[in-house]
């Protein structure tokens, strides 16, 4: 298999793949739609699973830093503070923490 | 249904709601426009990636794993486990307010992460199917946008810029912040703690996978225990 068969043969397995598991669920609940459970699970999901996104994707970083893990710890303050005192604007908030992160990593 | 209300409107809309998340995708976009470009290969592959798979932390593993040339079988292996959350997401992502046919096809292909994470919270009733296409159009425009600048960049540096990763993870914060907002959410974020803890402990290799799996099961355990009170007439 020559380099570019393998590269596109990689990428359309991988959608193809995340295509499914995007799109069977919906089908499958489909049927459960009246289900008052699958009604609860639906309201109750999504903050969960964004904290959970969280942690594991700082978690991931903060392994990534090793020995300079405080760098993490202080981007994630900062992204929290100005969230907190700046009317919780996501944008500004989001570019506060990131600029503070790649200014600590690129200079110290 | 609200789809008496201007196009244009909901276009503009879903272009503000994009923006948010915008904001950790398109660095992120870059980081893998220079990863393929370190990787040494072929410049076509970052774009086929953010089309073709369209699923950032996966696309960002991938790079390494196709310049290994590592066999099929894995790469099938690692995007399964890797993606398998978005089966959780088909509990709350509000697909019914999006037309049939081809635009609810996109939506779906299209449902990565940050989507799930803008249009799960919101109120179902405010969201026509313009305003959650534009959005999802929006988020793989900046996507394949920043692969694209990520490329040009790593042609022209030397030594890149590390760090733009952490936008992921602030972007996750601010939104974590914003839906533990009201006393209704809490219980949720705890469990969702509970889990990710337990999962970070026993499960390190597979802990997204794991916390998912544990949140699940212990949601379904308040949800019985709530039915269980709702019967025996016990209002705590």
């Amino acid at each position: 298999m020559s380099e570019t068969m393998y590269l596109i043969a990689a990428i359309a397995f991988g959608g193809l793949i995340t295509l499914g598991l995007r799109a069977l669920p919906f089908a499958m609940l489909a049927k459960l739609r009246k289900s008052k459970l699958v009604k609860s699970l639906g309201e109750w999901m999504p903050a969960g699973i964004i904290l959970i996104l969280a942690v594991v994707v700082l978690v991931g970083e903060f392994q990534v830093r090793g020995s300079n893990w405080w760098m993490v710890l202080v981007a994630t303050a900062v992204t929290v503070a100005v969230h907190l005192t700046c009317r919780r604007r996501v944008l500004l908030s989001v570019a506060a923490g990131t600029a503070c992160y790649v200014l600590l990593v690129n200079f110290f | 249904m609200t789809e008496k209300a201007p196009v244009k409107q909901e276009v503009r809309s879903g272009i503000t709601d994009s923006l948010s998340v915008g904001i950790a995708i398109f660095p992120l976009g870059i980081a893998l426009g220079i990863l393929v470009v370190q990787a040494g290969l072929p410049l076509w592959v970052a774009p086929a990636l953010s089309i073709g798979i369209f699923a950032g932390s996966v696309e960002l593993l991938l790079v390494s794993m196709l310049a290994s040339t590592v066999p099929l079988v894995t790469i099938a292996v690692t995007v399964f486990a890797l993606n398998f959350r978005h089966v959780f997401y088909a509990f709350s992502f509000p697909l019914n307010q999006v037309r049939k046919g081809l635009p609810r096809a996109y939506s779906v292909y299209a449902l990565i992460d940050e989507a799930y994470v803008t249009y799960s919270l919101m109120n179902r009733a405010s969201l026509t199917s313009a305003r959650i296409l534009t959005g999802q159009l929006m988020m793989q425009a900046y996507w394949v946008g920043g692969g694209l600048i990520g490329i040009t960049i790593a042609s022209a540096l030397d030594e890149p810029i590390h760090g733009f990763e952490f936008a992921l993870a602030a972007t996750f914060i601010v939104m974590t912040l914003d839906a533990i907002r009201s006393k209704r959410e809490l219980p949720s974020a705890i469990l969702a703690g509970l889990s990710v803890s337990v999962a970070l402990v026993l499960y390190p290799a597979n802990a997204m996978l794991a916390a998912l799996l544990i949140f699940a099961v212990l949601l379904a355990t308040r949800y019985a225990i709530a039915a269980a009170r709702t019967r025996t007439g016990d209002h705590a």
